[in-house]
Order: C-alpha cells, then sequence, then structure tokens
C-alpha cells in the first residue's frame, strides 16, 4: 500500500500508523454526557466500502492523516492533513 | 455412513463408489426454531451443539458461499487456552477440552495435535508478565510451565541462542496446546450438524434482519425470506454488517490477518512457538509446511488480502528468532478478516432486540474458540442466559468498564 | 527449416566437433540451442557424477545425461520425471547443494547448473529407483482423497502416539538445512514509470515502446535468459529467425539509458497501489555468492503503470498413467530441443488436442529424434500437418486418446485407443503433451480481481476489472492477455507499452509489428481421457487423480475453494499452475456445468516460492532491530557495565566491580551508594517532548489529568495521562522552562506512542490551540544525580554563577544553567529514588563529556554509576510505579493517584474512568508487600490468596506486580494490585506463584518503604 502524504509524497504504508475511522467526533467540554463519550470512544460503523480515516505519519513528517480509503479493494481516493481537516470543521461549526 | 478404518478399507474394495456428501446441500425451509447466520466453524458448532445439548433440530445454518469459506479454513489453526484473566480462561479451557474430546463427538478425524505452545520471553518483565498468566491458567485448572532458556534450548535447539537482537530468556510452555486440521474442523461440524437434522443451507446471504414490534422475526435472503424465532449472528469479519441490518453498531472493526506457509519439509518444530520480540510465530503441519503469522496489518479492511510492509515484518521475525528459515520458501500466503474488538476479547450475548443473539469480536483468536463458542452461544440462544464460562463476554462490558483487555492495549482494535 | 538457423545468442561460436564431455550425454544435440558446448561444467546427482554444459539448468543437463527418474511423488511415491521445463514443473523437485546451503524442493528446471553442483532427490528411502515407500502405490485405493479425515480416530490416545508422527515423517518433500543459512540477503527500493513483468515478445516489445518514449522503465524475467518462448521455438520474425530479432530488441533496450532490464528476477506479488515485490537471483547461479554480495535481492518497486506480460503455461493431459517419466509437455520437449539441445526421447509420440503440439513434430525431426506417433484428440487432425508428420514417418490417430502407458521407471509404450475404439500399442520413450495454454493471470488477481473465461482460447484470461483503477494500473499483454500468437505477442505487448508510457504522460507510439511465419491455434481441450487404465493424474506433485475428484464431487465438495482443500488440488510447491484447470474442468464435467460455472481459484502471492531469508533482508541476528545506544554507552563498555535491552535501547543494568560475582552484590552496592553517597545515572531514554506556544498550558491540561497550567515557570510537576478510555496511559514530569514553554519527559518505553497521542491531540482535536511540539528525546543527554552527596558532586560541573542551595533550586525546581564554562544544560530537581536528586540534561553531544565530568567531579564523594537495575530498586521501595503497573489494565485510581486527578477541567479520558467497572472500590490496587519470613524471596507475577482459601479464579485477589531486594531494609519487598490493597495493611495473604513452585505468606503494606515521609528529598 502506498499513501500520498501531502508534504512527504507517496510513502509506504510502513511509514504510517493507523488509528481508525475519522468520522466519531469528541464530545469536548465539561458539558459532555458519558453515553457520548462512550460512542465516541468504541462504537464503530465500520463500512465494507469508503472510509474517511486517520493515519499518522509517524516514520515522516508526524502530520496526521485524513485518507479516504475503500475498505474493499484498498483503493485511495483522497489524503488530506487532519489539522486542515479539523480546522475547516471547526470554522462550519 | 459412520467413519472408521473399516468403513475406508471397505470402501476401497470398491472403489471408494459408496460414499454420500459428507453433508446435505439443503434448500431453506420457510421456518426454523433459530437461524443461525454463518456456516464457518462458530455457526456450525452452535447449530451442532443446539441439536445435541438442548434437542433443538429446527436449525438452519446459512452460508452465503460454501462451508468454512471464511476464517476457519483460513487461520494458522493453533488451539490453546493460555490466557491471563479471569473472564478468559474458563471459556479457553472449556475449548481445549472440548477439543480433547472432538474426534470421537463428531466421527471426525480434525487431527487435534497437542504438541505444546511455547511462549517465548527475552526479557525479565516479560518472564514476570508470563509468570503472571502462567499462575493464572494454573489456578483455573490450566496446564503451564515456565521454562528458561536451557528449558527452550531442549525443546526448540534450532533457534538463535548465540547471536540474537533480543536473546531468548526462556518461555511459557502449554503442553495441552496444539494444532488442529481447520478445515476439517467445518467439515465435521457440519456433518455432525447434519445428521442431527440441521439445514446447513450454503449460497444464501442474508441480506436483511426482519423485525416486527422489536422482535426478529426472520431474515432476508438471496433465496429468500426464511422466518425465525431466534436469529443467531456468527459472521465474524462481517459482525458489523450484519448487525448494521438490526440497526446495532458495535465495537469492532474489521481488519486482516496475513498468514504464511512454506514448501514442506520434513519435520523441523514439532509444536508451536512465539516470538516474544517481533511478530513472529510458527508450527509446522502434518504435510510439512511450516505455517506462519505475525501481526495484523493494522487497517480496516474487508479485502482478505495483506501488504508487503507486514510481510517483511513478519519474516524478519522469523529470521531473527530462528535464522535456518533463510533458504525454505515461502509458499503462499493469504489474508483473513478479523473482527477486532475494543478490548481484544470476544462478545457473545444477546443484542437487546429480543431473538438477536450476537458472537463476535474474535480477534485473530476464534479459530482455537471454535468449540466453546458454539457450546457456549448454544446455550444463550437455548436457554437465553449466558453459560457461566462465557459470562464475561457482555455486549455492554464496554459501556460498564467491565474489560476483558489482556494486552492492556485499550480501545484500539488494531493494537490487540 | 533445420536446427543451423538457431543463432547463438550467448556463449562460444558455432559448435565444432563436440569435446569429449558431450560423447557423455547421450541426449544431446550436436548443435544448435543457448548453450556452450565448449564450457563443460561438472555436476552430480544423487552422488553419481554427470557432465552438463554452460547454459543448460539442472533439469536439461539430466536430460542430456539420459536421467529420467528425477523425483518419487508426495503420498504414493511414485516414480516421476520431468513434466515442464519452467518454474511450474511439479516433480523434479530435489535437494540442491549441501550441508548449510542446502534448498530443498528446489525445481530442477530452473536451477541454473554451475561447476560443482550437487544435487540430490528426496522423499525416498533407500534410493530413488528402489523407494520402499512405493508400496503406498498398491494400497492407494485406501489412501483416497481426504481417508484421513475418516481413520485413525480409535483408539484416540493412538493419534498422538502414532499415526501422526508416523504421518510428519513420511510427509514433507525435502529436508531442510538444519542450520543457520550463511549467505547474506539485501533489499532495494525502486521507482519507475513502467514496470515490465516478462522478458518475451511481449513483454520486449511493450519495454521498447515505453522505453523509447523515455519512460523509466524496469523490466523483470524470471529466467537467466531473455526472451521467453522466443529462445524455445523455431520462429521467424520479419522473415529471419526470431533470435535476430530478440538480439537486436535487446541491444535496443540497453542502450536506453531509463530502462533496467533484470533477469534470474521473479515478480512474485502484486500488492496495492503500484507496489510490488520481486526477488533477484543473484548468487544462485554460482556455487557460493561471491564475498559480500548477496544470495538473492528484494526488491520493492513502486510502478505508476505495469504490463503483465508473463506468457502462459502449457497444460498436461489426464489420462491413466500420466506421470511416468518421460511424458512431458510438448512445449517443454520444444524448450529442451530448440534451447537446450536436448533430445527429450529417442523416440517421441504426441498427444495434442490443437494443431499447436504439432509445431513439436517438426522439432523433434529437426533435431534428429523420431516421432513414432501424433495423436489428435480431435476428430480431424489438420490435413497439412497430417501429411507432414506422415512424411516424417509418424503414425497419425485422430480422434484418440492416451489409454494406459507402460514402463517401470520409465515410459516404454503408450496404448492409444483410437476413434474407432481400437487399441493399439505405440513404442515411445517420450510423450509430448499438448492440450491449451493458460495465460499467467496469477500476478493479476494478486489484488482480488477474479479472471474471466474465454471461450476463444479455452482459458481464463485478465477480466476487466483488473488493475483496480489509477493507483494501480496493470495491464496484460501477449500470451497473459489470451493472446497467444506470437504476432499478436508482438502486437499487443508494443500496445500496452505505449499506453502504459502515455498513461504516465510520455508521448508514446506503439513500434511497428513485424510479420512472422504464420501459427496455428485451432484447440479442443480434453479434461480428461473418456476411459484409460490407472491413475490419471490432476495433481503431479500432490498425487491428486481424477478419482479423487470424482470422490470429492460424490462427498459434496463441489464448489471450487471445497474441491482444493478437500483433495489438496493445487497445493503443492506449484500452486497448481499444471493441474487447477483440469481440476476445473473435471468437475465442470461431473455436475454438468460450465467451467467458469464451478468457478476459479484466487491465485495468491508468491507467484513461485521465495526463500524467507530474501523476505528478511539484513534483518537478522544482532541486526534484527536498530540498537539504540545511551549517551553514556562508551563510558559503560570502558567500565564492564552488564546491558539489558529495553526496547531498542541497550541500558547498562548495573556496573559490576572486580570481586563482585552475583549481580545482587553489584546492584545492592549501587543502590547503598547512592542512598549514603551519591550515584549517576543514565535517564536518556526517557521521552522527552518540548512544547511551545501562547496556549501551551492549555493543551497540557487538556492531555494531563492533574491540574498542570498553574505550574509556575521554574517549576516541574507530576504529569497522568489517560487514554480516553479512562485507563493510564503513562505518568511523567513536566517542567515550565517558560510561560509559554514546556518539557514533559515520559517513560522510554511510551516515548513514541505519547509523542503520537499529543500529536493526535493538537492536529485532530484541537486545531485551534496555539501550540508546537518536537521529539528532543535524542537532542538531550539526561543523568540523574542521585544521593546525599548529589548537590555537591553538582557543584563541580554546574558554571559558578548558578546557586544550587536548596532555597534556589527547591525540590521540584527546574532551571536553565550551563556547566563545564558555559555549555546550555538543564537543570530539575527531580528524584525517582527518594535522595537528594537532580536530573540534567545537556546537548547529546557533551553527553559523553558531562557524564565523565560528572563521575570525576563525584569522586570526592564516593560516587557509583548505577544501572537500569538499582533504579529500578530504589523505585520500588519508594512505591513509585512503572511499566509492570501502569501496564494497560490499571487506572490511576488504582495506582493511588486518584486524589491528583482534576474535577475542574475536561480532559483526555475524564468521562470513561468512572465507568462502574473501573471504578468499582473491589478492585486490585497498589500496595506494598513483604514477605512475612523476612528470608523468603518475593516474585513478580505471583497471585494473592487468602490464607485460608484454596487457589481459585473466584478466590484470586490480584497479582505481585514488581519486586525486588531491598538493600536498604535486608530483605525483598514487593509491589502489588491487590483488591482493596490500601484499606488491608497490616493484613497478611498469601503470594502463590505455581509455574515457579512459590508460595509465600507476605504482608500488605504501604507502598513506600523507605523514607515514607520523603525527608531524605528535601536534604
Amino acid at each position: 500500500m502506498r499513501i500520498r502524504c501531502p508534504y512527504c509524497g507517496a510513502r509506504d504504508n510502513g511509514e504510517f500508523s493507523y488509528l481508525g475511522d475519522a468520522a466519531p467526533r469528541r464530545p469536548e467540554g465539561m458539558a459532555a454526557e458519558p453515553a457520548q463519550m462512550f460512542d465516541y470512544v468504541y462504537l464503530r460503523d465500520n463500512p465494507a466500502g469508503a472510509i474517511r480515516e486517520l493515519w499518522y505519519h509517524a516514520a515522516g513528517c508526524r502530520s496526521w492523516l485524513v485518507v479516504t480509503r475503500d475498505t474493499r479493494t484498498h483503493a485511495i481516493a483522497g489524503v488530506a492533513a487532519a489539522r486542515d481537516v479539523a480546522l475547516a470543521r471547526e470554522a462550519g461549526r | 455412513m459412520r467413519y472408521s478404518l473399516l468403513s475406508v478399507l471397505g470402501q476401497a474394495l470398491r472403489g471408494q463408489r459408496d460414499w454420500t456428501p459428507q453433508w446435505r446441500d439443503a434448500a431453506p425451509k420457510p421456518e426454523y426454531d433459530v437461524v443461525v447466520v454463518g456456516g464457518g466453524g462458530h455457526g456450525l458448532a452452535t447449530a451442532y451443539y443446539l441439536a445435541k445439548e438442548h434437542g433443538i433440530t429446527n436449525v438452519a445454518v446459512l452460508e452465503r458461499s460454501h462451508v468454512g469459506s471464511g476464517n476457519v479454513g483460513r487461520n494458522t489453526t493453533i488451539i490453546r487456552s493460555n490466557y491471563g484473566l479471569a473472564g478468559n480462561i474458563p471459556f479457553y479451557e472449556r475449548s481445549l477440552k472440548l477439543w480433547e474430546g472432538l474426534e470421537q463427538d463428531i466421527n471426525y478425524n480434525a487431527m487435534v495435535s497437542q504438541r505444546g505452545v511455547l511462549n517465548l520471553y527475552h526479557s525479565d518483565a516479560q518472564r514476570d508478565a508470563y509468570a503472571r498468566r502462567g499462575n493464572a491458567m494454573r489456578i483455573a485448572g490450566a496446564d503451564a510451565e515456565l521454562l528458561d532458556r536451557e528449558g527452550v534450548r531442549a525443546l526448540v535447539p534450532v533457534i538463535d541462542f548465540d547471536n540474537a537482537r533480543f536473546p531468548v530468556k526462556g518461555g511459557l510452555l502449554q503442553r495441552r496446546g496444539g494444532t488442529v486440521r481447520h478445515d476439517a474442523v467445518a467439515w465435521g461440524y457440519a456433518r455432525a450438524a447434519d445428521g442431527r437434522g440441521v439445514d446447513v443451507i450454503q449460497n444464501c446471504e442474508v441480506t436483511g434482519i426482519r423485525r416486527e414490534n422489536g422482535r426478529v422475526t426472520g431474515v432476508e435472503t438471496s433465496r429468500g425470506f426464511v422466518g425465525a424465532r431466534k436469529v443467531a449472528l456468527s459472521v465474524a469479519g462481517s459482525s458489523s454488517r450484519l448487525a448494521a441490518m438490526a440497526g446495532l453498531r458495535l465495537p469492532i472493526e474489521s481488519h486482516v490477518l496475513q498468514a504464511f506457509v512454506s514448501e514442506g519439509v520434513k519435520p523441523l518444530i514439532d509444536g508451536v512457538m512465539t516470538f516474544g520480540a517481533g511478530h513472529f510465530y510458527v508450527s509446522q503441519s502434518d504435510k510439512g509446511g511450516l505455517v506462519f503469522g505475525g501481526d495484523i496489518d493494522g487497517y480496516n479492511s474487508y479485502a482478505q488480502r495483506g501488504n508487503l510492509a507486514t510481510i517483511e515484518d513478519v519474516m524478519e521475525g522469523g529470521m531473527a528468532l530462528w535464522p535456518g528459515l533463510g533458504r525454505l520458501r515461502l509458499l503462499r500466503h493469504w489474508g483473513g478478516i478479523m473482527d477486532m474488538s475494543m478490548d481484544g476479547s470476544p462478545i457473545i450475548d444477546r443484542t437487546g432486540i429480543e431473538g438477536l443473539y450476537l458472537n463476535a469480536g474474535w480477534c485473530y483468536g476464534g479459530f482455537k474458540a471454535t468449540p466453546a463458542a458454539g457450546f457456549c452461544f448454544a446455550h444463550l440462544i437455548a436457554r437465553d442466559a449466558p453459560h457461566p464460562d462465557a459470562a464475561a463476554y457482555r455486549l455492554d462490558r464496554f459501556a460498564t468498564g467491565h474489560l476483558i483487555d489482556e494486552k492492556g492495549m485499550g480501545a484500539q482494535p488494531n493494537l490487540h | 527449416m533445420s536446427t543451423t538457423t538457431l543463432t547463438r545468442l550467448e556463449g562460444a561460436g558455432p559448435a565444432a566437433a563436440p569435446p569429449s564431455a558431450l560423447r557423455l550425454q547421450p541426449f544431446r544435440t550436436v548443435s544448435g540451442g543457448l548453450i556452450d558446448r565448449c564450457s563443460p561444467l561438472p555436476f552430480s546427482f544423487d552422488g553419481r557424477r554427470y557432465m552438463g554444459v554452460q547454459g543448460d539448468t539442472l533439469a536439461s543437463a539430466l536430460l542430456a545425461n539420459g536421467v529420467r527418474l528425477v523425483g518419487r511423488s508426495f503420498k504414493y511415491h511414485r516414480p516421476r520425471g520431468l513434466l515442464a521445463a519452467g518454474s511450474e514443473e511439479p516433480n523434479a523437485l530435489v535437494e540442491l547443494r549441501g550441508g548449510a546451503r542446502r534448498e530443498p524442493n528446489t525445481r530442477a528446471t530452473v536451477a541454473e547448473l554451475y561447476a560443482g553442483l550437487e544435487a540430490a532427490s528426496q522423499n525416498r528411502w533407500p534410493s530413488l529407483a528402489l523407494d520402499a515407500l512405493g508400496v503406498n502405490g498398491l494400497v492407494a485405493p485406501v489412501l483416497a482423497a481426504g481417508f484421513y479425515y475418516k481413520t485413525f480416530m480409535w483408539p484416540a490416545a493412538l493419534w498422538e502416539r502414532l499415526y501422526e508422527p508416523m504421518i510428519r515423517r513420511v510427509a514433507g518433500l525435502g529436508r531442510a538445512a538444519g542450520a543457520d543459512d550463511p549467505d547474506a540477503y539485501e533489499k532495494v527500493h525502486a521507482h519507475c514509470d513502467v514496470l515490465v513483468v516478462g522478458g518475451g515478445p511481449a513483454g520486449l516489445s511493450a519495454a521498447l515502446a515505453a522505453g523509447r518514449a523515455g519512460a523509466r522503465v524496469i523490466l523483470v524475467d524470471e529466467d537467466f535468459v531473455l526472451g521467453g518462448r522466443l529462445n524455445a521455438e523455431r520462429r521467424e520474425i520479419d522473415g529471419s529467425p526470431a533470435a535476430e530479432w530478440l538480439s537486436a530488441t535487446l541491444a535496443e533496450l540497453r542502450s536506453l539509458p531509463e530502462v533496467r532490464l533484470l533477469a534470474r528476477t521473479t515478480l512474485f506479488g502484486v500488492y496495492d497501489h503500484g507496489a510490488y515485490g520481486a526477488v533477484e537471483r543473484e548468487g544462485d547461479h554460482l556455487a557460493v555468492p561471491p564475498e559480500h554480495a548477496p544470495r538473492q535481492r528484494l526488491w520493492r518497486i513502486a510502478a505508476r503503470q505495469a504490463v503483465l506480460a508473463a506468457g502462459a503455461l502449457e497444460r498436461p493431459h489426464v489420462f491413466g498413467g500420466n506421470d511416468r517419466p518421460g511424458i512431458m509437455l510438448a512445449g517443454a520437449v520444444r524448450t529442451y530441443l530448440n534451447r537446450f539441445g536436448v533430445l527429450p526421447g529417442h523416440s517421441v509420440a504426441v498427444l495434442t488436442s490443437g494443431d499447436d503440439g504439432w509445431r513439436t513434430v517438426d522439432d523433434v525431426a529437426a533435431a534428429g529424434g523420431r516421432v513414432a506417433a501424433v495423436i489428435d484428440t480431435r476428430a480431424e487432425a489438420p490435413p497439412e500437418l497430417r501429411r507432414r508428420a506422415e512424411a516424417l514417418g509418424a503414425r497419425v490417430i485422430a480422434g484418440g486418446h492416451v489409454a494406459g502407458t507402460r514402463g517401470r521407471l520409465a515410459l516404454a509404450s503408450v496404448d492409444v485407443a483410437g476413434a474407432g475404439g481400437r487399441t493399439e500399442r505405440i513404442a515411445c520413450d517420450c510423450l509430448a503433451m499438448a492440450n491449451g495454454w493458460n495465460p499467467l493471470v496469477h500476478l493479476d488477481s494478486h489484488l482480488s480481481a477474479r479472471p474471466v473465461w474465454s471461450e476463444a482460447i479455452h482459458a481464463f484470461v485478465p477480466g476487466p476489472g483488473h488493475g483496480h483503477g489509477p493507483d494501480a494500473g496493470m495491464r496484460a499483454a501477449g500470451a497473459a492477455a489470451g493472446r497467444l500468437t506470437l504476432a499478436e505477442c508482438l502486437e499487443t505487448g508494443g500496445r500496452a507499452g505505449a499506453e502504459a508510457a502515455s498513461a504516465c504522460g510520455f508521448a508514446a507510439v506503439a513500434p511497428a509489428v513485424p510479420t512472422t511465419d504464420p501459427e496455428g491455434v485451432a484447440h479442443v481441450p480434453l479434461w480428461r481421457a473418456p476411459r484409460s487404465r490407472g491413475k490419471a493424474f490432476v495433481d503431479f506433485q500432490n498425487d491428486v487423480a481424477a478419482s479423487d475428484i470424482e470422490l470429492a464431487h460424490r462427498e459434496g465438495f463441489r464448489a471450487v475453494e471445497l474441491l482444493k482443500r478437500y483433495t489438496t488440488l493445487g497445493m503443492a510447491t506449484d500452486q497448481g499452475k499444471t493441474s487447477n484447470l483440469s481440476g476445473l474442468g473435471i468437475m465442470a464435467e461431473l455436475t454438468g456445468r460450465t467451467i467458469p460455472g464451478v468457478g476459479t481459484t484466487m491465485f495468491r502471492p508468491p507467484y513461485t516460492p521465495v526463500a524467507i531469508g530474501a523476505f528478511a533482508g539484513h534483518h537478522r541476528g544482532r541486526d534484527f532491530r536498530p540498537t539504540r545506544q545511551v549517551a553514556s554507552h562508551a563510558w559503560c563498555v570502558e567500565n564492564g557495565a552488564v546491558f539489558v535491552e529495553a526496547g531498542l535501547w541497550r541500558r547498562p543494568a548495573y556496573v559490576p566491580r572486580p570481586g563482585e560475582g552475583d549481580w545482587m552484590v553489584s546492584v545492592s552496592r549501587e543502590v547503598e551508594t547512592v542512598r549514603a553517597r551519591v550515584g549517576l545515572c543514565d535517564m536518556t531514554t526517557l521521552g522527552k517532548i518540548d512544547i511551545q506556544g501562547p496556549d501551551a498550558a492549555a493543551f497540557l491540561d487538556r492531555v494531563c489529568a492533574n491540574a498542570i497550567g498553574t505550574l509556575p515557570v521554574g517549576r516541574c510537576g507530576y504529569a497522568v495521562l489517560l487514554r480516553e478510555d479512562g485507563l493510564m496511559m503513562d505518568d511523567g514530569t513536566v517542567a515550565r522552562l517558560g510561560e509559554s514553554r514546556f518539557v514533559i519527559t515520559v517513560s522510554s518505553a511510551h516515548a513514541a506512542k505519547v509523542m503520537q497521542h499529543l500529536e493526535f491531540c493538537r492536529q485532530w482535536l484541537w486545531p485551534g490551540l496555539d501550540v508546537r511540539m518536537a521529539s528532543v528525546s535524542e537532542q538531550w543527554a539526561q543523568y540523574a544525580l542521585a544521593g546525599p552527596r548529589a548537590r555537591d558532586t553538582l557543584r563541580g560541573i554546574v558554571d559558578p554563577d548558578f546557586d544550587l542551595a536548596d532555597a534556589a533550586l527547591p525540590v521540584l525546581g527546574c532551571a536553565a544553567v550551563t556547566v563545564g564554562g558555559g555549555i546550555p544544560a538543564r537543570l530539575f530537581r527531580l528524584s525517582f529514588s527518594g535522595e537528594l536528586a537532580y536530573e540534567i540534561a545537556v546537548p547529546a553531544g557533551y553527553g559523553d563529556a558531562a557524564w565523565r565530568a560528572l563521575m570525576a567531579a563525584g569522586a570526592a564523594h564516593g560516587i557509583c554509576a548505577y544501572g537500569a537495575e538499582a533504579l529500578s530498586v530504589m523505585r520500588i521501595e519508594k512505591g513509585y510505579p512503572a511499566g509492570a503497573e501502569i501496564n494497560g489494565q490499571t487506572t490511576a485510581g488504582d495506582l493511588g493517584l486518584g486524589a491528583l486527578l482534576a474535577a475542574d477541567k475536561d480532559y483526555v479520558g475524564r468521562l470513561m474512568k468512572d465507568r462502574p467497572g473501573l471504578a468499582d472500590p473491589d478492585r486490585p490496587v497498589l500496595a506494598g508487600f513483604h514477605p512475612v519470613d523476612r528470608g523468603a524471596r518475593l516474585r513478580a507475577g505471583a497471585h494473592f490468596f487468602g490464607l485460608c482459601a484454596t487457589p481459585s479464579l473466584a478466590a484470586d485477589e490480584g497479582s505481585m506486580t514488581s519486586v525486588a531486594y531491598s538493600p536498604t531494609l535486608g530483605h525483598w519487598i514487593g509491589l502489588g494490585l491487590i483488591r482493596r490493597g490500601s484499606a488491608r495493611h497490616g493484613e497478611r495473604v498469601r503470594a502463590y506463584d505455581p509455574v515457579r513452585g512459590g508460595d509465600v505468606v507476605v504482608e500488605i503494606c504501604p507502598p513506600a518503604f523507605v523514607d515514607p515521609n520523603g525527608e531524605k528529598l528535601h536534604a
């Protein structure tokens, strides 16, 4: 597998480590409910198909990335810097 | 026909003409007491024990492909009960005991072979962790021995004791662990379940789970609706997809785990051995191939194949432990899709939807669990109460914090 | 056409009078082929000495010497000879080389001959000709597919004691070396625009098209000679022998700077996104690889486009006795004739189901062999071909099949059933089988693409879905694409190469397609002979016969995967290359379905077996993983330190002094020195993360469970990090160097994980926080200086302007200082031992000097270096949790840290830590333990039970996590986790350790054993 890091170019997947689905949002703040946090920490859609997921370029630039990938074929549709995605998400809040 | 040396000899004289299908290629009936989804080892064992232990024979096993087409035929065939936590040990010990009598029970030689499972340690801290685990096993009535370096050398003189980056200091040995001919487990249970009246229905894909008034009434399939009072999911690798048909989200991710086999050679090692300083474990099949594996590839996948980085990592571990492997050749590698759960342990439980039962989350440990998973799942389905040996495998344990996390890796499935 | 028209490509000029060695090779032709008859190579097989020539494989050399019998089959131990001439060979497996270099299961067809080659047959006893287990053949009716699933069950105990050991001994194939592999391997990364798999006419055309356009091209071929079947057939291109086109094409490719041709290189696997694995056999054609050269090299190739031009494999016929030595694939017969100058037999019969097999007739005759017969299984033999064969004296039988064969250890005759039902016996010592070709779709299916059935060539070809889109564009060409004729190979290869280069942005055009001599491809496959006598083998190596497929059908194993697993069809070292389709064909016949209706089997990597050593490369022995050395490593080595592996780190465990015979003596002396005077310990392994920015304090308050933001500048604090699931991730220290600058140190083992977690929090959870971080673990050497004389020692290296008095630098103070005359350093008043202690960090480059300076400065105060063992003893004496307690299963509360957790802020892990299972007061919590009998030894891993309890899981109260012999107290002490432990101080329990025969009564106590009130710390 090769992942196109926006900063480093296409690299072998051995350089990256994986966290998982990027969809769950951490419930922030003191008002967050345990049930919401449980959902964030433990429950996954685990789709057979397209998923946006978090990878970390551990042996490279140490960027977290949001990779859009098909779990049936491994085909990658896009890669973005996670911080950019997160900032856009914050802006859209 | 009962299987025995006599029947085989008799058929040899008759050109093997009288054998019949080992299980009927059944067509779905309109309704069953229990529909088990998934014709793998666990599903077939569940159906078998439903019939044998609970007298429930109006049972169908629905398999989207053919019997044993999933992980029961893709694993590295190891059985063991060397777990360290109270939630796990009695369950896996029951499994090992069921393995020990399996062949006579189902009249099928699955080649259960207790040639020992040896986990190597390379540091004092690892030794103490294995001691903690081995003691727990002994306390629960399982067998465990803590070996020092010389004890390991006596068992596996072939490995590197002299030039290793992480020298072997000893190992935790479970002599009753070993290997089983994996496909034969599925076939044997299919034949035995069929013999007790269970319908094993192949090429029948479940596409929906029908519910009325909050209770399950049956499943939609590629071969039409099949009614059922109880539906039992036993579809490791696809658990999330099936659960989603009933509106459930699970604490599970699907990951690919690769396995490897070498060309066959004359006997080199007897039992199963795991490297404690890298991702590598190995045994040798009766046919002579070294069967080995390592860690999961580490990303969500339904593709049943892995990548080169993981393959190299496994082989590096192999060569570090056992430099004599260099000239042996890798014959084939493949991937299976694991239900990786959030604490590394499985789920055998009701689902909150009446009549829907779940057996899932086996990570890479499902094969060894096959008999006990079937046994305990059947108990749960028949009696609507968990079997004591599987009582810890609750679906709500993630919410309540009663985790069974052997490795202490937390809610990150790819680390278990 | 005669053999002399085949131009020699390599080696010496035209053969003159045959050298004497050739006279010893009765089946060697006088001329022709890609061999050098003037370079004889002696070799041995089963101890007998033979002579081959340069350019031979072991297989061709054996055949040249008239050696037909080369192996025994797996189950029935039937005598077997060569079936093929390439890597698909199922029969001719030998043990190549000897001693530590012995390579079992080596296909003689791909083993290049070298002078002194030694090979032995395998899986036979006492000899190849007289194999005792040949008796298995007599009981073959019992040993049908899957018989073992039905037997060996009674009595149960005998399976493991008798049956299985017996089976294991007779199973297996060759013998592994049984010694460490003495050769080296290496790995290389390569990138290219167009990867071409296969160096035959299609692959070379593709490489030419892409290479001419300027694309970076890598062409790989498993063979040691490029050209593919051009080397095996007598063909013409543009009116000249094909060899001329071949040498001109190779010359042009070699002249293109961006084209790399790799012979002896097998593309074994296709992985996601254009990643490919190949193995180059750099030294396998030599007796021993040259010094400093690898035996094999693993290529990891990242290619933007790929052309699959791997060719096709010929299919055997299935009939009774089809495995007798001398029965070969027709294409292999032609390869031996045309490439190796070897006549596979004096009298050759041809069994074919298509026009293609007839080509063998001319080739045999041209080489001086006799064609005994041509049996065409089709009702009509092509008249023109028939006339030519008959002119050569061959008997031609159309609409016939082979109904049986004879000969003890080699073929003597075949019984041919004619169309009219009459059977005639034809004497021959070689039968050439042609039953169509299977395109090599293997690599295409590695990415899970399913091949599709082609009615045109009666074989599976790559399906439309192959390659998986732009990430891994792979296109097939030539025979691999089912375009079997030479003309099609040249045309589709050139086109595929041009398309691949164009897809990479090059202006590429397909080369002009040369003309070729005509060839017939009409073909009607016959999956098995309608009636024949004896076992009709489908999978030769695994001894799977047509009758086994019938049995599988009878027992319900009809799905292709079930068929395969039940009969072991296609599971041998050739992975079904010559057998899968016959198996499918027979199952289709039995079930009345079409072949694609029965299914296809997925081909898994590797394409051919690959040495495990090649995958591992140099990652073995001490180079398995890198070694990280601490800053004081050189000093430690000079002073005889004993090291311990801690992850990748090699840490000094203790530094023995002369006369200290036992590790415990040394460790205790180190502890006593620290507690009485002063000691120096290397803490460089700690993870150090520099965190800066206006929001640094706010950030740390979110990632740490305790209050951090209120830490004053110039102070250190304890940091508790939780995972989001509420359990302990790690603990560490935070030092506030400035208003917006912190350094956090975390445990060595968790350094990478914590860094990754903090970056996750920064980049993904809270991107709005203005904070940046860098790992500075490598940049700073860090030492702990501990003991009553620590300050005095420190004074010796810290520059005099800095006040080290307790008031200026109190417990948990930190300061930037300079040492040794202006070298910047950081000083932290932190203690892991409970003593007056400092951690001092200096730039890594000064690490060695600073260590030596501290040792020198401390000499007057009685300093000693102490290692990881003494460090651990002292932290246990103080009751500080470490890796054995922070094991991923414990909460902060379990470790007595609950009171530190902040109640008034959100932080990672806040909510999940309160789940009932984690907040349960009955959970095992940290406590101290000492043996009631002070002479008793404690061991970590022991479980706790009440004194009257019978050990059981239900009665289990927890376990000992860390133990040490405390020289301070003079007895063993331990830390452990026990139910409600903090409320049970003074209670006695058993520490039960059956795996080591231990059972010790211990008393529960507070975890701090030494100086519980911390008085020494504040000295």
